[in-house]
């Protein structure tokens, strides 16, 4: 396979991940919006989770809803907005073209196609949770055409590293932005607001049924940062994340027949999450801890891309 | 970095200019007028394909089908073809860049009669080019036996002096040609242009028949139709067939392409596709151990055979446009070293050039000792001074085109231009006559098409594929139909309301 | 000056990169061919700090070598060397040898086209009716126009940027004399090579031209020194201009300087 359709492959399905966590988000976000008094404070959250805050600030000023929505879903200034990020993903479908499916083609044709309709227009509070469901289920889909036509080979890996890493990293960010909700101090106020904010993360990686049928009614600060950071069965987590991360290196080594220092980096990871627990993160900071994923996760993805010649 | 392709890249050069109705010629010698006396033209009758034999069958067929159907077919084909996303990027427009080509619903019917008349002369037609480029690129024995000036070569900037000397692996030039007909009468097919560098639209060719497959396959059952589906495959054995001696086992096969901006991009990663080898990029190859290889997860491995679709100027930064950025540097010293085999072969153009393209005639004549069996438009060249005065006096019957310009553009079309158009155009060939060459206007048959009211005539052409190897010429039965879709109109370019259909060659 | 001379050449050319190339490529025309007049006793072509890639014959039968730089080098040093045993015809180098058309060789190339400066010098030898003399008087004509003078012409000058400034190397010279020669409707080409002279270290290889003069075929002008080249002179490729028969041409990656030191050596043996 040629290094650059490695990249393509990779960078393709993190953007594919990308836009339905953006829209996941923001699902969150509206909907806690709606219960506060200081509603714009929700977006800033928002635009921060997405790394954008700065870049809007400078395109826009102050923080409304209307230019969040704007700026998070159609702006081509926004190199994470949902159509510059379906645009990205479609570019690099055609990119790899040759080693995609059929199917998987059309259907990230057909979604580029949809969304650059849907978000044609400036989207409004009403029209808003329709978008959003729109964008998560186009992603479904190209997941579903991927998921039953691929072949299991170093093509299949490459997208699922791609989709993972991006994971990995998005779910970081959220927990990194909501940390302050988390920490033991804050959890022992145990206020309605918290318990808000809670949701909001619950939301955001769609797993408030998943949280209920592993822990009840019972929402804690801790039980939450459990759930996304070390639960493996919890497909957002970051556990499950970096154990998938592991698992396509491993296959992409039988493959090629070679261990190379991606895959190195990745276990390494790994086998920290396995040696870890909940408190013991908690107590040493969330945030710091947080931090050294995202510092981690990035050298996986970089040492990935030198590693199969994704550019030179 | 990236290529300024106009639109006609989609179609290589030249397609579509538009042809007058008034087939109006005169083949006088004194005026200096075209070399070829047999092709006389005459005050001919546009002929409508669409009441001749080969369509008897369809036509039943068309009688028991309900309009209100074939209207929903006909927009479940545009559906298909959206979805698949096969779309050609207008250059120069940078927003909505990709396009769909408007796609007809009606076939256009050959009998296995006609094609077989057709594909022999175009078989002459490809052989007589290739033997012309080998010599005009070693003794020029042409040029020496004075069939051809001089000038026609020297002045030409699609003469590629680094090609001199060079053996081609297995002695082919053109791998891939794309005859551009229209045809006047029963057996009267004239060649517009012979498309020798890297003629592009097979894509739809193939796209268009898997459409009428799924749309219509009851009409499949009725007609035997002659496969135009092994097309990918057959061209991946012409290109295995001319690897080069430094290929160990198995050629490998690459598509080269500009990349995901330029205009035929669809049909680059398509065609790759469909032979099931790498598409590429300049920025993925690179001169290895003496080979063109390119840069996979594991390394670099070398490739046997390049099918590219970049154009010579851009394909060696090192050997020909220093600026290029879609090129390989030292690709044709590899060539030239016997490394890879670059299909078409650079310096092709000097075949489809419109002056040598009036010497067509002569050029078969020399290199097959055969009379062509497909007619050349007779053509005037605005050099010699007493074609010049013969154009001049009748610019408002004549189309003229640039010698080395892409179709399309910088030409006149006498019968539909204004006074004020043609003053304006009999200046810029005064400053210029060497620029010019003009032909009188054919009569372009028309074939029906489905629109709203029924079925209706429309002018077409057709682009058949050829395949050129040590094995021999393939001819995939069938081609590019372009059809003007407005009303009376000759101009079959896409950018300029054209479409496409399927064609069709019946079994005998 | 009959004798056939042997001579010993050693050439070369090293280049200095001030970060290391991650990736670079060199075209050498350095190896010269046997003539009637030019026998190759031996001739060795080595390089450091690159590796062969592809060696084949040009369009003017010239023998390039594809070398490409090792990735990371910091230094680049190609090295020729050889011995050459060469008679003098006069500068009468003969018939054309290949599938180049003289008429290629009539087309001026960017770098040699004629403006207003050719034109002037070319009629100041019109009055000459014998093709030869006439080609000998424009060689002196373009020697008074273009004073040899090293250090001051760029690679990339053209014949009229040469005549503008009046000064230059012999590549200059040369060009002025092709852009001049073809103007005439004579063809001619660049030729490359050696040439002994008093001084045995020299700082560049040297070029003349050739023009085609019926019944004679091709012969050689040299501007610089005022004649014909004879047993001093070892051709090694020719061109119609300096770009088709320089000694090295490539391209590199890389965004730091480059400094780029010859040094040519021939002696009488």
């Amino acid at each position: 396979m040629l290094g650059k359709t490695a990249g393509g492959l990779y960078w393709m399905f993190r953007y594919l991940e990308r836009s339905e966590n953006t829209a996941r988000l923001m699902a969150a976000g509206q909907r806690i919006a709606l219960t506060r008094s200081h509603a714009d404070d929700e977006w800033i959250s928002v635009l921060e989770t997405t790394a954008t805050l700065d870049s809007y600030s400078a395109r826009y000023g102050e923080v409304t809803r209307d230019n969040a929505i704007q700026w998070m879903l159609c702006d081509r200034d926004n190199t994470s907005s949902v159509m510059t990020v379906i645009e990205s993903a479609r570019n690099n479908a055609r990119l790899v073209r040759t080693a995609l499916t059929r199917e998987v083609w059309e259907s990230v044709n057909e979604s580029w196609m949809t969304l650059k309709d849907a978000l044609s227009q400036k989207v409004g509070e009403r029209e808003l949770p329709q978008v959003l469901t729109l964008i998560r289920n186009r992603s479904a889909h190209v997941r579903g055409a991927f998921a039953g036509t691929m072949l299991r080979n170093d093509i299949y890996n490459f997208a699922r590293l791609g989709t993972f890493i991006e994971r990995a990293d998005n779910t970081a960010r959220l927990l990194d932005v909501k940390s302050y909700v988390l920490l033991p101090s804050a959890s022992a106020v145990g206020s309605s607001l918290d318990n808000v904010q809670w949701e909001t993360i619950l939301r955001s990686v769609s797993a408030e049924g998943a949280y209920r049928m592993t822990y009840g009614q019972d929402v804690r600060a801790r039980n939450i940062a459990q759930f996304l950071i070390l639960d493996r069965r919890m497909p957002r987590s970051l556990a499950f994340s970096v154990g998938k991360l592991v698992d396509n290196y491993g296959y992409l080594a039988d493959c090629y027949g070679t261990r190379l220092d991606s895959h190195a980096k990745a276990g390494a990871l790994h086998s920290d999450f396995l040696a870890v627990g909940i408190d013991e993160i908690l107590d040493a900071g969330l945030h710091e801890f947080i931090q050294a994923f995202l510092r981690d996760v990035a050298e996986v993805g970089s040492q990935t891309e030198v590693d199969y010649r994704f550019y030179a | 970095m990236q290529m300024t392709t106009t639109f006609d890249e989609m179609w290589g050069r030249g397609m579509g200019q538009s042809q007058g109705h008034s087939a109006t010629a005169s083949d006088d010698g004194a005026s200096g007028g075209p070399n070829s006396r047999s092709s006389r033209m005459t005050q001919a009758q546009t002929m409508y394909e669409g009441l001749r034999p080969p369509y008897a069958a369809f036509d039943a067929w068309l009688k028991g089908e309900n309009p209100g159907r074939l209207l929903r077919k006909q927009h479940e084909a545009e559906e298909v073809f959206r979805l698949t996303g096969i779309t050609f990027n207008v250059y120069g427009r940078a927003e909505a860049a990709e396009r769909l080509i408007p796609f007809d619903i009606i076939p256009r019917i050959i009998s296995g009669r006609e094609w077989a008349r057709l594909a022999k002369g175009i078989e002459q037609r490809v052989r007589a080019i290739n033997a012309f480029l080998h010599d005009i690129y070693h003794r020029q024995e042409i040029i020496r036996a004075g069939r051809i000036p001089v000038e026609m070569i020297a002045r030409n900037a699609a003469f590629l002096s680094k090609m001199i000397g060079v053996e081609p692996p297995g002695g082919v030039y053109t791998h891939i040609v794309g005859i551009d007909l229209v045809r006047t009468g029963e057996d009267e097919f004239y060649v517009l242009e012979d498309n020798a560098r890297t003629p592009s639209g097979v894509s739809y060719m193939l796209e268009n028949r898997e459409t009428m497959l799924q749309m219509f396959p009851e009409l499949f059952s009725r007609n035997r139709v002659r496969p135009v589906s092994n097309y990918p495959l057959a061209l991946r054995r012409s290109l295995a067939a001319c690897a080069p001696a430094a290929t160990r086992g198995d050629p490998v096969v690459a598509v080269l392409t500009p990349g995901l901006y330029n205009s035929a991009y669809y049909e680059h990663s398509f065609l790759a596709d469909k032979m099931g080898v790498e598409l590429v990029e300049g920025h993925d190859l690179r001169v290895v151990g003496g080979r063109v290889a390119m840069r996979t997860t594991e390394g670099y491995k070398p490739i046997d055979v390049l099918y590219r679709r970049v154009d010579d100027d851009f394909l060696d930064p090192l050997n020909f446009n220093p600026e290029s950025g879609l090129g390989v540097p030292g690709i044709f010293d590899v060539y030239r070293a016997g490394g890879i085999t670059i299909a078409n072969a650079p310096g092709t153009g000097i075949a489809d050039d419109k002056a040598v393209y009036s010497y067509m005639p002569e050029i078969v004549r020399f290199y097959t000792g055969e009379a062509p069996i497909l007619q050349n438009v007779p053509t005037w060249r605005c050099n010699e001074p007493q074609a010049l005065r013969y154009v001049l006096d009748n610019l408002h019957d004549l189309v003229v085109k640039e010698v080395h310009g892409s179709g399309g553009y910088g030409m006149l079309v006498g019968p539909t231009s204004s006074k004020k158009e043609i003053a304006t155009f009999r200046e810029k060939l005064l400053a210029n006559p060497g620029n010019y060459i003009a032909q009188p206007t054919l009569a372009l048959s028309t074939v029906p098409i489905f629109t709203r009211a029924g079925l209706a005539p429309r002018h077409v052409d057709l682009r058949p594929y050829v395949l050129v190897s040590p094995d021999g010429v393939t001819i995939t039965p069938g081609g590019l139909t372009r059809v003007a879709l407005k009303k009376g109109s000759l101009v079959v370019n896409s950018s300029q309301g054209g479409g496409t259909k399927d064609t069709w060659v019946l079994e005998e | 000056m009959h004798d056939p001379l042997r001579l010993h050449v050693r050439h070369v050319t090293t280049y200095d990169y001030e970060t290391p190339v991650p990736w670079g490529l060199q075209q050498l025309r350095l190896t010269p061919q046997a003539h009637k007049w030019q026998r190759i006793i031996n001739w060795t072509l080595s390089y450091e700090g690159a590796q062969h890639e592809a060696t084949f014959e040009d369009q003017h039968r010239n023998t390039v070598d594809l070398v490409s730089v090792e990735p990371g080098a910091t230094s680049l040093r190609i090295t020729c060397e050889g011995e050459v045993e060469a008679i003098d015809t006069a500068g009468i180098v003969g018939p054309q040898a290949g599938y180049c058309p003289l008429w290629l060789f009539e087309r001026p190339t960017p770098r040699t086209e004629a403006g207003p400066g050719c034109a002037a010098l070319v009629d100041s030898v019109k009055a000459e009716p014998k093709l030869l003399l006439r080609l000998h008087d424009l060689s002196a004509a373009v020697a008074g126009a273009v004073r040899y003078e090293t250090g001051v012409s760029q690679v990339g000058w053209t014949a009229e940027q040469a005549l503008d400034e009046g000064r230059g190397v012999c590549q200059d010279q040369t060009h002025v004399f092709l852009a001049c020669a073809r103007a005439m409707g004579i063809p001619a080409r660049y030729v490359s090579g050696y040439l002994l002279m008093e001084k045995e270290e020299q700082d560049a290889s040297h070029a003349w031209a050739e023009a085609w003069v019926p019944d004679l075929g091709w012969v050689g002008f040299d501007v610089a020194n005022g004649i014909s080249p004879d047993n001093r002179y070892v051709r090694v490729a020719t061109g119609l201009d300096y770009g088709e028969a320089a000694p090295v041409s490539g391209a590199r990656h890389g965004t730091g300087g480059e400094k780029l030191s010859v040094s040519v050596e021939v002696r009488a043996q």
